[in-house]
Parts: structure tokens; sequence; C-alpha cells
């Protein structure tokens, strides 16, 4: 497959759906990375509140990464990117969105330890899978970036999965709040693994690999870690409230924009 | 010139690991003058790493107190990937004196990740933290001379 730079994009169809694709890669990442963010002093322990902030740290610069390449695209700056979209216009699954738990992280953040560790787990096998395919990715400046992301992900999911297998291996209740963790996760878990409206055409135009062939190696993936908890297959992946690929999201996106970007609505033209 | 502005560089400290240069780390890609205008492109370790501001900012200033030089531009490109084995034997040697354990020469991540102590060399230590103070690090204890001691994450392409 031919490989194109940004001053050789081939066509108008091109460029659509290669700008479809980095939202959702850059927005994924973007929202995972503040909800990680929010666990900042609440994590299990010292030691977990050092890795995960430097595994948040590392998620946001990915998203800087590829909304940098948006940016060469003409989408706009890389702060209007990150800050000035609407929710409508955000292309991440809403499974990334979601609240920690409940309560505020100034005030009663009773957030859900199972939850986070099933939902950071799914999501880094995901985008290692993702990685892997961009990596022959028909637009040479995603592939490159591709190689970069992957090298970093590596430790991430070493941390996940040992988290995953020790907690699902551990019984008692930490066992039965991980499998409800699970199930949580993955009735919206088909967020993650859709490629939206444009799909069709980015595997067309090679930009990754077909969203069925990317989603069936996500569930090999996750087969050995499921047997190895005496757990047979993983559950199959759903999407019960709405497909964030098409702007479709919930009340949660909507509050962390609204935290998240306060500071850039104060003075949008400041440099920080 | 161009040699000039890489012996400039030398001077450009990590500002989170001041023993040791961004030549040192291999993160110099290339250096290009054009008149009076200079080009740095380099590589950033992690992509997330906080201080690439401070260090394109420490750059800039570097290299406008050298006469002739009216103009930089300090770049962040992503090819070839920064990797662990880019580090110069002599940043190896930097980083043991700051308390770091440098990365393993060659690493693809099929082999096992073998940590000896900075301070006395014991490969008897035990990893208390995949992940460190700064993303690029990992907290580890010796249990020969028990110092706590860090080591550099290896970064490899094939991994």
């Amino acid at each position: 497959m031919k490989q194109y730079e940004l001053n050789t994009i081939p066509d108008e169809g091109y460029r659509q759906a290669l700008a479809a694709l980095l939202y959702q890669l850059a927005d994924d990442d973007f929202i995972l990375a503040y909800r990680g963010s929010e666990w900042l002093g609440l994590a299990p322990h010292i030691e977990e509140d050092v890795a995960f902030s430097s595994i948040n740290q590392d998620t946001m610069g990915h998203a800087s990464m590829i909304y940098e390449l948006l940016a060469s695209l003409g989408e706009g700056t890389e702060d209007e990117l990150a800050h000035g979209r609407t929710p409508e216009e955000r292309r991440n699954a809403i499974i990334l969105e979601e609240v920690n738990g409940p309560g505020d992280y100034l005030i009663e953040p009773r957030y859900d330890w199972a939850f986070a560790v099933v939902r950071h787990y799914f999501y880094t096998v995901a985008k290692k899978v993702r990685m892997e395919s961009l990596k022959q990715s028909s637009y040479g400046p995603l592939a490159e970036a591709a190689v970069k992301i992957n090298t970093e992900l590596y430790y991430h999911l070493l941390h996940w999965q040992t988290w995953f297998t020790q907690l699902m291996n551990a019984g008692g209740e930490a066992r039965k709040r991980m499998e409800e963790a699970v199930s949580r996760v993955c009735d919206d878990f088909l967020g993650v693994l859709t490629l939206g409206p444009d799909g069709e055409s980015m595997s067309r135009y090679g930009l990754i690999e077909e969203e069925a062939i990317l989603a069936s190696r996500w569930t090999e993936a996750l087969k050995k870690p499921f047997n190895s908890t005496g757990v047979q297959h993983p559950p199959v992946a759903r999407s019960l409230r709405g497909d964030g690929r098409k702007g479709e999201h919930t009340g949660d996106l909507t509050d962390a924009l609204h935290t998240l970007s306060e500071v850039y609505r104060l003075e949008a033209s400041a440099t920080w | 010139m161009e040699q000039t502005v890489m012996k400039i560089l030398e001077t450009v400290k990590d500002p989170e690991i001041d023993s040791i240069s961004i030549v040192d780390l291999g993160m110099v890609h290339s250096i290009e003058m054009k008149g009076g205008r200079c080009t740095i492109k380099l590589l950033p370790t992690f992509a997330g790493c906080p201080a690439l501001d401070i260090i394109k900012g420490n750059v800039k200033k570097a290299c406008m107190a050298q006469p002739g030089i009216e103009e930089v531009e300090v770049r962040f490109v992503y090819t070839p990937p920064w990797t662990s084995d880019r580090l110069t034997p002599n940043g190896r040697e930097k980083l043991k004196e700051f308390g770091i354990a440098p990365p393993p020469e060659k690493f693809t991540s099929l082999e096992e990740w073998e940590i000896h102590c900075p301070y006395c060399d014991s490969h008897y230590t035990s990893m208390e933290n995949l992940f460190g103070p700064t993303a690029c690090r990992s907290i580890l204890y010796c249990k020969e001379c028990r110092n706590p001691f860090e080591a550099m994450k290896p970064i490899s392409t094939t991994m």
C-alpha cells in the first residue's frame, strides 16, 4: 500500500477519513487521561498514585501528538481541538467519559477502583491493537506516531494486566467487584472498538485495518488473561448508551469538559 | 557551525536529571544552519514529558547566546522514535552518577530486564515501582548496599 504524507494526500475523501480517525484516537486518549488524573491522591497506595499519574501523563501526551496531526490538517490549533470543542463534536467512546464513581474529586469521591482497572486495562489492550495496525497506516505521520506511542504503551499494558489478574485472582470481595466492573465496562465497550460512520473508508484508504479484524484481535488478546483467572472467555462488548463516534454522549462528558476547559475559556488566547 | 551548535547543546541539561545533557540522552536528531537561522530537531524521550517545553526554552536560550545565530527554531519530531539505546556511553555514566541505573544497551523486551545498582553494581535488586518520579524512570531497591535507586526504562521499537 502506498504511503502518503501531509503534502501528498490524494483526495478529499482520504482527508476526511483520516481526520475522522484522528479525532477518535485523540479524543479517546484525552478524556481517559482526564478521568485517570482525577484519581491523583486517591489511588489505593502511593506507588499507584505515582504509576497512574505517569500513565495519564503519557496518555495525554499521546492525545497531544494526535491533535498536532489534526492541526497540521488545518482542523484548528491543538488547544482549540482539546479545549474548544463542544460535547457533540467529540468522537470519544462513551465508556471513557463515564465518571470514576459517585461523588466529586473534592467532595466525597467514592471512586470505584475495580471499574478503573477494568476500563483502563480493556482500553489499553484495544489501544495496543490499534497502534499495531496503525504502524502500517497509509498515512506516514500517523504510522510514525503509532511507533512512538507503542513503545510507551508496553509499560501501561504491563501495569494494568498485573492489576487485572491480581484482583481477579484475589477472590472474595475483590473478585466480586471485578466481575461487576467487567460486566459494566462491557455494556459500553463496543464504543471503543468501533470506527464510526467513516470506518469503512478508513480501511479502504489503508489508514487502519477493518473494524471487525481489530475487534477480534482485542477479544483474542483478552482470552489468555481471562482463562488464567478461571473465566473462560471475555464477555461480549455491547453499546447500550449510544455511539460516541457519532457525537452521542452523556452528561458526564459535558461536566468533564466544563471542568477541563475552565481555564482555557477564561482567556482562550493566553499561552500556557 | 553545526559542530558549534552541538557543543552548545552539550551544555543543555535534562531539567529533571541535571547531570546529563540532551546530547548524551540521544535527543538531538539534527541541526541545520541557514544564514543566521538555526533549526534543531529533537526526539522527545516520552511524548508526555513535561520537561519538553523547558528543554525547548533552554535550547533556544543557549543557542541565541552564540554570535552568528539570529533565530532558533526547535522542533520535536517522532521519527526516528527515541529509544534508550540512543544514550551515549558518557550519558550512561552520567546517569549512574546521579543514582540512576542506565537501561540495557540493547533491549528487545523478550529478555529479562536485569538492573544493576548504580552505587555498588550488584544485580541483587528489586523493582519497587515500574513507574517513577518521571515517565522515563522506575523505582528500585538494592538488597546488597540497601540503597533505594531509580532506573531508566528501556525503550525499544520491538516492544
